[in-house]
């Protein structure tokens, strides 16, 4: 049995549903994150976990016991906030001291813990200052550090490096998953950044508009998205549509307007069917001349214009019949920050296993 | 250069006149009076010659000892302090409920309950104070009442006017409004993400209060403090209209000193003591504000 149970929770406001029938199970020891576009429900899901909203239909049961009928400072999970929410009359100290004296700790028990949760979050000697002497980051781990100090089964973490600046950002990220490693305590992270959860989760729940589009593993998500949402929300994608036209081998082909036939591996399809090709912008394969390793999806364009950003330059790639294909290469090789130039004709082709089919 | 000329001229003329209507009218009066705390009164009441006849100065500290031999004064200015501590906690109490639940309620009713809490300010202040006068008169029906309960348990009836109740009922009154706006201006502030995570981290709804409102609320508290107590400390007209003749404060003393008794110096000392008193208090309530509010933390009042 999974420590947190989400079963078949609903939240209506009004005529509005922001979380429609969600399930979930998320397992002990679990970096779990809620992914999706701002509305879609995920905020709201983490609120009714942690108390402060509770759900029309449906329970949320944490390792066996329903939590329905117990308020916020019952339940034992606790809430990273995206403002940090520091007690401002309280040191450093006494922040992470609260829980414990809310809790009942004994008096001689509390400085050592506190001083284990600031080493924690790397903090050691930054106790006896209060929150406005600190910087975001420091704050930001002054309030994890808040919500470890009791080892609570689970923690909620609400956007919590949202108010960072890039740099910040991305050290913070490799800090919260060695510390979720080192803690063991299950995270539940609710972030519309795809690619922070990309690189913390060991699975996510993609959302939208109230409802899972998909619950995978980070590389699966961004793989093997099962919905157009999902692929287009995950990373850069082209969606190219289609009614199915042959399907033999595993091989779909679909007529996409303005391209042409394009050939996907597919486990089933219905000839006729409308479906679509997820195909990622680093799978396409951009040349002056056809390659001649391949007879696959091959089409011919102009780049239309480009985008340089240093690693990678995007190419949009426009064809004959004015179809628009991003595709993206990295600027690896040396001598050469760019490989073509707005109106330079090129040859793009992938292979069928490039592209992700999506039956509609 | 000409610049910060010009900037100094117009920082002049801005804080210029404020500045001397201040020297003017305050501490030009306010160096009178200490200097007349030093002198004899006339024979005819204000102030004896400053240098007389056989050209001595009049300078003494006769009033001065009046006030510390005397133990009557002493023992009034200890009244007027208590009864202005009664009043500061009592309006801290009935206000501080009444803040709350105005910062909370929502925005578009706020300003009509902020609108209703000074609506008082609108009418007399000698008016209101009369009309104490009616409601604890002793044939209204609150004194018979009161006295029908008293007389239950066979005691016999007491008069609520012209007694100590009767000031300490209007000094609450009347300050009131003065402690609910800065508690409200501070508490209107206070950030509803604290209050959540002091919940999610195991905070009852009383720890939510006690150790996170209150103590951040405390610049309010003593901003409002120190609006009510000081006025109440010298006030004079609410006991001479509503008190029995124990209610004599300091501010009647130093109102029979000036216009009747007309001892000039010995009501400078007693203003002395009064102003002395209130800035001493002030000045302690921004200490503890400040160290309350911790390392200069949060300053909101």
């Amino acid at each position: 049995m999974a420590l947190l149970e989400i079963q078949g929770v609903t939240r209506r406001f009004g005529t509005f549903t922001a979380v429609d029938n969600v399930s979930l199970a998320i397992e002990a020891g679990e970096f779990f994150t809620l992914l999706g576009p701002s509305g879609c429900g995920k905020t709201t899901l983490l609120r009714m976990v942690a108390g402060f909203d509770l759900p029309d239909e449906g329970r949320i049961v944490l390792d066996g016991r329903d939590l329905a009928d117990r308020p916020p400072e019952a339940r034992p999970v606790r809430t990273v906030f995206q403002s940090y929410a520091l007690f401002p009359h309280m040191t450093v100290e006494g922040n992470i001291a609260f829980p414990l004296h809310m809790s009942g700790t004994a008096a001689s028990e509390i400085p050592a813990k506190v001083a284990e949760a600031l080493e924690d979050v790397r903090l050691v000697g930054f106790g006896k200052r209060y929150p406005n002497e600190l910087s975001g980051g420091q704050k930001q781990r002054v309030a994890i550090a808040r919500a470890l100090v009791t080892h609570p089964p689970v923690l909620l973490l609400d956007e919590p490096l949202a108010a960072l600046d890039a740099k910040l950002r991305e050290e913070m990220q490799i800090e919260l998953i060695n510390l979720q490693k080192q803690v063991g305590i299950t995270f539940v992270y609710v972030t519309h950044d795809q690619t922070e959860a990309l690189a913390l989760s060991h699975r996510i729940a993609v959302m939208n508009r109230g409802r899972i589009e998909q619950v995978d593993e980070p590389s699966r998500i961004y793989g093997f998205p099962r919905t157009r949402f999902v692929a287009d929300f995950i990373g850069h994608c082209n969606l190219l549509s289609g009614p199915v036209t042959a399907y033999s081998a595993g091989v779909a082909t679909l007529d996409v307007a303005g391209l042409g036939p394009v050939r996907a591996l597919a486990s089933s399809a219905t000839i006729g069917a409308p479906a679509s090709i997820a195909l990622r912008p680093e799978k396409i394969r951009i040349s002056t001349s056809a390659p001649a390793d391949t007879a696959d999806n091959l089409f011919r364009g102009t780049v239309h214009d480009l985008l340089y950003m240093g690693d990678v330059t995007v190419y949009r790639v426009k064809t004959p019949r004015g179809t628009q294909v991003e595709a993206l290469l990295a600027n690896s090789q040396s001598g050469r920050a760019k490989f073509f130039e707005a109106g330079d004709a090129v040859e793009m082709s992938w292979s069928p296993d490039a592209g992700h089919f999506l039956a509609e | 250069m000409a610049a910060s000329k010009r900037e100094r001229l117009a920082k002049w003329t801005v804080s210029g006149p404020p500045l001397l209507y201040l020297l003017v009218f305050f501490a030009a009066p306010t160096l009178i009076m200490v200097l007349a705390s030093f002198r004899s009164p006339g024979e005819f009441g204000g102030l004896a010659p400053f240098v007389d006849e056989a050209g001595k100065v009049d300078l003494n500290l006769e009033s001065w000892a009046r006030f510390f031999t005397e133990p009557v004064f002493f023992e009034i200015f200890v009244k007027s302090v208590w009864y202005a501590t009664l009043t500061t906690l009592f309006c801290l109490v009935l206000a501080y409920p009444l803040a709350a639940l105005i910062a909370r309620s929502p925005r578009r009713y706020r300003d009509l309950l902020l609108l209703l809490v000074i609506l008082p300010f609108w009418s007399n202040f000698l008016i209101r104070v009369y009309a104490w006068m009616i409601i604890l008169g002793p044939n209204q029906a609150l004194a018979r009442g009161v006295n029908a309960v008293l007389a239950l348990f066979g005691h016999a009836p007491v008069p609520l006017l012209f007694s100590s109740f009767a000031v300490l009922v209007c000094l609450v009154y009347v300050h009131l409004p003065f402690m609910v706006l800065p508690l409200y201006a501070n508490l209107e502030k206070h950030d509803q993400a604290l209050l959540d995570a002091a919940q999610d981290l195991g905070a009852n709804a009383w720890q939510r209060f006690w150790r996170v409102t209150f103590p951040l609320s405390l610049p309010g508290v003593y901003a409002g403090a120190a609006l009510v107590f000081i006025p109440a400390l010298g006030i004079f007209a609410i006991p001479d209209i509503l008190g029995g003749p124990e209610d004599t404060l300091i501010g009647n003393l130093i109102k029979q000193q000036f216009l009747e008794t007309r001892d000039w110096p010995f009501g400078s000392v007693l203003s002395m003591v009064l102003t002395i008193a209130a800035v001493a208090l002030a000045a302690l309530a921004a200490t503890i504000g400040r160290r309350g509010a911790g390392g200069g933390g949060v300053v909101r009042a």
